[in-house]
């Protein structure tokens, strides 16, 4: 006889990308790192920020960048040159990376070093303020990236990268004499979609605003630690846990 | 186009499905999704996208049926509920207050699936009834 049923599932339509994604953490957690997903739209600074903070944070932190922006072999020569190995995702034509691409990046990483060893593992998404929204990695940070040049009303035209932003970074700002847009009103449509998230902004050019990015880099690592457990972050086992270095800056 | 890459997780999650009922395979009539509409997911897209996936798929002909779920905040000063507009940049009608706490919108959910069994004898439909 047939009989129409009907299964209640209640499952997450990403489920399988989300299934990944916590097996990445879990890997991450065991190596004690943190994990950042740095995410902005093209041309919005994410290898010019690494370039300045990788330069200025090796000798403070064991580091390297999972790289999944269409980049030169320049840019990523440019980042290794300050001792931080970078491995290429192949994301094919797919507009983000997903926690599958970076479970691939992790067992080319693995070839090279041994993961337990890192502080701070830098994934560096693909261009694109839509689609990496949605798909985590396996991060415990999602770092977005908004340059003064894309205009302010950005935040609310894409308002879902900005709202699961832990940190927005405003980048390019000896750019804003030039431009026709205002800090005040950039700063402020971030915090209307999300107001409690930390707001910093940077120029890599000339280094301003470095400082407290990096002073809140330090915070997030600080709080990873057993000492000072969030509600963000697992705590992790005492025993492993690697004495921190303090920051150069 | 992440709407291929969400048919792709939405096909894995139907595959793990599927794989409880076994031996038997569940003909599948439709299944239902939520989606919210504070996600980066464009329903229409995502249904074009489900079409052309399963074709000569086990799930062939089944149908995907999208239950938008609006966007609705909370002002967290009132406690009233309100729809957050772009325009208005987000901010509550109420006390001008920015989008702090949402209460829905964010949903990408499989709800759930209507399906039959056809491939035992006991569970075939029945035949057609001649005119």
């Amino acid at each position: 006889m047939h009989m129409p049923l009907e299964d209640t599932l209640g499952l997450n339509l990403l489920a399988a990308n989300q299934h990944q994604a916590e097996h990445n953490r879990e890997h991450f957690d065991a190596w004690r790192l943190l994990c950042l997903n740095v995410m902005s739209s093209p041309g919005a600074g994410k290898t010019s920020l690494l370039e300045r903070s990788l330069a200025a944070l090796a000798g403070a932190y064991a580091m390297a960048v999972l790289e999944g922006d269409m980049t030169t072999q320049l840019d990523a020569e440019r980042l290794e040159a300050v001792g931080v190995p970078v491995v290429p995702i192949t994301t094919g034509r797919s507009c983000h990376l997903d926690a599958a691409m970076v479970s691939g990046g992790l067992k080319l990483l693995r070839q090279r070093l041994d993961p337990a060893e890192l502080d701070l593992l830098w994934v560096e998404n693909v261009g694109n303020l839509v689609c990496p929204a949605e798909f985590e990695v396996g991060e415990h940070r999602k770092v977005a990236l908004l340059s003064v040049t894309e205009g302010d009303d950005k935040p609310l035209k894409y308002p879902v990268m900005f709202r699961e932003a832990h940190c927005v970074l405003i980048t390019k700002i000896d750019l804003l004499p030039y431009l026709p847009v205002q800090l005040e009103r950039i700063e402020a449509h971030i915090r209307q979609v999300n107001p409690h998230c930390a707001v910093i902004p940077v120029s890599a050019t000339s280094g301003e605003g470095f400082a407290a990015w990096h002073q809140w880099l330090a915070a997030q690592l600080a709080a990873i630690a057993p000492a000072a457990p969030t509600a963000l972050i697992p705590p992790r086992h005492p025993a492993r846990l690697p004495a921190r270095r303090p920051l150069p800056c | 186009m992440h709407e291929v890459d969400m048919t792709r997780c939405l096909l894995l999650s139907m595959n793990a499905w599927k794989q409880q009922h076994e031996p038997r395979i569940p003909r599948v009539s439709r299944v239902h999704l939520q989606v919210g509409s504070f996600t980066c997911v464009e329903p229409d897209q995502l249904v074009f996208t489900w079409r052309v996936a399963v074709q000569n798929t086990w799930l062939d002909g089944a149908e995907l049926v999208i239950e938008p779920v609006p966007l609705v905040g909370r002002c967290v000063r009132c406690n009233a509920t309100y729809s957050p507009d772009p325009e208005q940049a987000y901010r509550s009608p109420c006390c001008q207050h920015p989008m702090e706490e949402i209460v829905s919108g964010r949903e990408l959910r499989i709800r759930s699936v209507d399906y039959a069994f056809s491939d035992h004898p006991a569970d075939a439909l029945p035949a057609a009834t001649p005119a």
